[in-house]
């Protein structure tokens, strides 16, 4: 049975650039970095491309922000994904703005499967696909991941980790919780979003770049789709962690086992 | 006047970065010492498109303009430069079909590149012609429909693995260039034998033999323009590779760049970072101009070729200044590195040992100066 399949591709800095506070405390230093595609946003256009390669259907991406998002819709576009939908917004945006956005495509889209990333590695939020699950009343399978190691025979050919059920009604997916894996089956509709380890994305190939060019982008606004992106929430100050302090050196034991005590009054 | 990536440019430099940075860097230094062809990587690369970057659209290519080639050549470079060579001499290959073959020559020869994994081979040097191409002695003596062709080629790239070679010959040594002609071998036909893969300084991932024609015959059809145009078609296949050429330079420039930076500012001595003293810092800063103005004399070069003009003299600028540089940035990486530079352990002395290739390959250094000078001098 073939599978719609709604992904996304959050802009995100890149995590090899260096990440400085600006001296006001209200954000980050935008100059000199790079941005790209949320890594697990990217697992996820991996996945849905493998469901798809599988079963047949289409992989549709979205992105919500200004148009520099098109380079990340790009490049799903370019690893495989069939077109791609832009929320054009400029400005200050929350977790509750976008999975306002999303469900407004999803509604517009009907897809079968949603695939986010599970948190996105700017803000580490990890909130808007269990929003967007609630709001679509659709039940939600977070944190996909799989026995297999990224490694394994069944990853090196591509196997798809979210299982679909033959009469193609529902979805089998191994999470990934505290202390070790937990296999749940969800039925279809259903939000999922993706651990580190359920695969690892495909190289975007030079024809694959080349195709992407043509490939459409269509274009919404929050305000046609009546989505209210005003941030409920407000970032009051941004700090750097404190540099962590050198240790020190004990000579023995003894005096270990007695700072222990004294000192760091962990025993 | 903008010096900016295009959007499709970012694209393509993201893609080759990746590829270099998680396949080929991992490997590099395991096929370096073993001096192995690493068959599969090469492979994953032709698949990913970043080879045979110049074949036309009409015969299912990418016809990627020369800029994004550049590109493209500096990634794979910085990811290993042996390798490299190896991607790369596919398009080396392939240029004098481009540019000089027929219709049919072009949807015969280069088509299948495009649908499958396939090696090609440029074959113009000589044991006794290397920098004096019109000296060459290998000879193509016409029968009927097809050339008998007799002689030696030295160094040839991926030579073992080749499913097809450009084949340069004379049809007459006497006649100097003008008796020079190109036809592309297919297979390994009667009489060709491939000689053992050459134990080289640097740049050992890619293969590198000699072939010995005897009496090989080979199809008029699989002649490239006429005979006493073979000189021409390769000067012509020069001028679009060099800017690749240089560009490997920059690619490993720039890794001895990265790793000169990382170290520096690790290793103490006198109590700091070695960064810290200015002998360093100079090493650093000069590695890095000269890596900024060889990138920018190479992207010249190249754009150039996309707006359709001859580059023989910015093409000759830039490769003798790009593999100069390189070698300099490589030997002060070592340098910087001290005694753990000298040492297999580290990943600089691999650099020097690999650029110094690119002051020799494709027109030694010695040879872009005089082409420089040529072209002065004729007032161009």
């Amino acid at each position: 049975m073939p599978l719609k399949i709604l992904v996304t591709a959050k802009r995100v800095e890149d995590y090899e650039s260096k990440i400085k506070v600006n001296p006001q405390g209200t954000g980050i230093v935008a100059e000199g970095l790079k941005y790209k595609i949320n890594p697990f946003d990217e697992i996820g256009v991996e996945e849905a491309l493998r469901l798809v390669a599988k079963h047949g259907g289409e992989v549709v991406v979205v992105s919500v922000g200004t148009k520099d998002v098109h380079e990340q819709l790009r490049h799903a576009l370019a690893m495989g994904a069939t077109r791609a939908v832009w929320v054009n917004h400029t400005g200050p945006m929350d977790q509750l703005g976008v999975a306002a956005c999303l469900q407004k495509i999803v509604e517009k889209e009907k897809p079968d499967l949603c695939i986010l990333g599970k948190q996105a590695i700017d803000d580490e939020q990890s909130q808007v696909g269990s929003y967007l699950s609630e709001w679509l009343g659709w039940s939600q399978a977070t944190f996909a991941s799989k026995e297999e190691s990224l490694e394994s025979d069944a990853e090196k050919s591509k196997t798809p980790a979210i299982k679909l059920a033959a009469d193609g009604k529902s979805i089998t997916v191994v999470r990934e919780v505290d202390g070790g894996l937990q296999t749940i089956e969800s039925p279809l509709p259903c939000v999922a979003t993706t651990e580190l380890r359920l695969n690892q994305p495909r190289y975007a190939s030079l024809p694959g770049i080349m195709k992407a060019k043509s490939k459409p982008i269509e274009e919404h606004t929050p305000a046609a789709l009546g989505v209210d992106m005003t941030p409920k929430l407000t970032v009051t100050r941004m700090a750097h962690p404190p540099a962590r302090k050198a240790g020190i050196k004990v000579p023995d034991v003894a005096a270990l086992v007695e700072k222990l005590k004294t000192e760091a009054k962990a025993i | 006047m903008h010096f900016g990536l295009s959007d499709d440019e970012k694209a393509l430099q993201e893609t080759a970065r990746k590829f270099a940075r998680e396949v080929m860097r991992p490997k590099s230094a395991h096929y370096d010492e073993k001096s192995e062809f690493p068959k599969e990587i090469i492979q994953q690369a032709s698949e990913m498109g970043l080879m045979n970057l110049t074949i036309p659209t009409e015969f299912g290519g990418y016809e990627l303009p020369h800029v994004a080639q550049a590109i493209i050549a500096e990634e794979l470079s910085w990811g290993c430069a042996g390798m490299a060579t190896s991607m790369i001499a596919n398009d080396l290959a392939l240029l004098p079909i481009v540019l000089g073959g027929s219709k049919e020559q072009k949807e015969k020869f280069l088509r299948p590149f495009t649908t499958g994994f396939k090696l090609a081979s440029f074959a113009l040097t000589e044991p006794g012609a290397g920098s004096d191409v019109a000296g060459m002695r290998c000879t193509a003596r016409r029968e009927g429909d097809f050339y008998v062709v007799n002689g030696q080629k030295q160094w040839i790239t991926n030579g073992e693995y080749a499913d097809q070679f450009s084949l340069f010959c004379t049809t007459d040594p006497s006649k100097k260039h003008k008796g020079i002609m190109c036809l592309v071998v297919e297979g390994r036909p009667a009489g060709l034998t491939v000689g053992k893969h050459e134990n080289k300084m640097g740049q050992r991932a890619s293969n590198t033999v000699t072939l010995t024609f005897e009496d090989v015959k080979v199809p008029v059809a699989n002649r490239i323009g006429q005979e006493g145009e073979g000189f021409m078609v390769a000067m012509a296949t020069l001028d679009n590779s060099r800017p690749l050429t240089a560009m490997f330079a920059i690619g490993i420039a720039r890794a001895a760049l990265e790793h000169s930076l990382d170290y520096s500012k690790q290793r103490q001595q006198f109590g700091k970072p070695i960064a810290d003293f200015q002998a360093i810092q100079f090493m650093i800063a000069d590695m890095a101009a000269d890596i900024e103005a060889a990138r920018l004399l190479t992207y010249k070069s190249a754009w150039l070729l996309d707006s359709g003009q001859r580059n023989t003299l910015v093409s000759s600028y830039a490769k003798r200044f790009a593999a100069d540089m390189g070698m300099k940035a490589a030997t002060d990486a070592v340098q910087i590195f001290g005694g753990y530079g000298y040492s297999r352990e580290y990943p600089v002395e691999k650099l020097m040992r690999d650029v110094k290739l690119i002051q020799i390959y494709e027109g030694t250094s010695q040879v872009q100066r005089l082409v420089i000078a040529r072209e002065l001098l004729k007032g161009v």
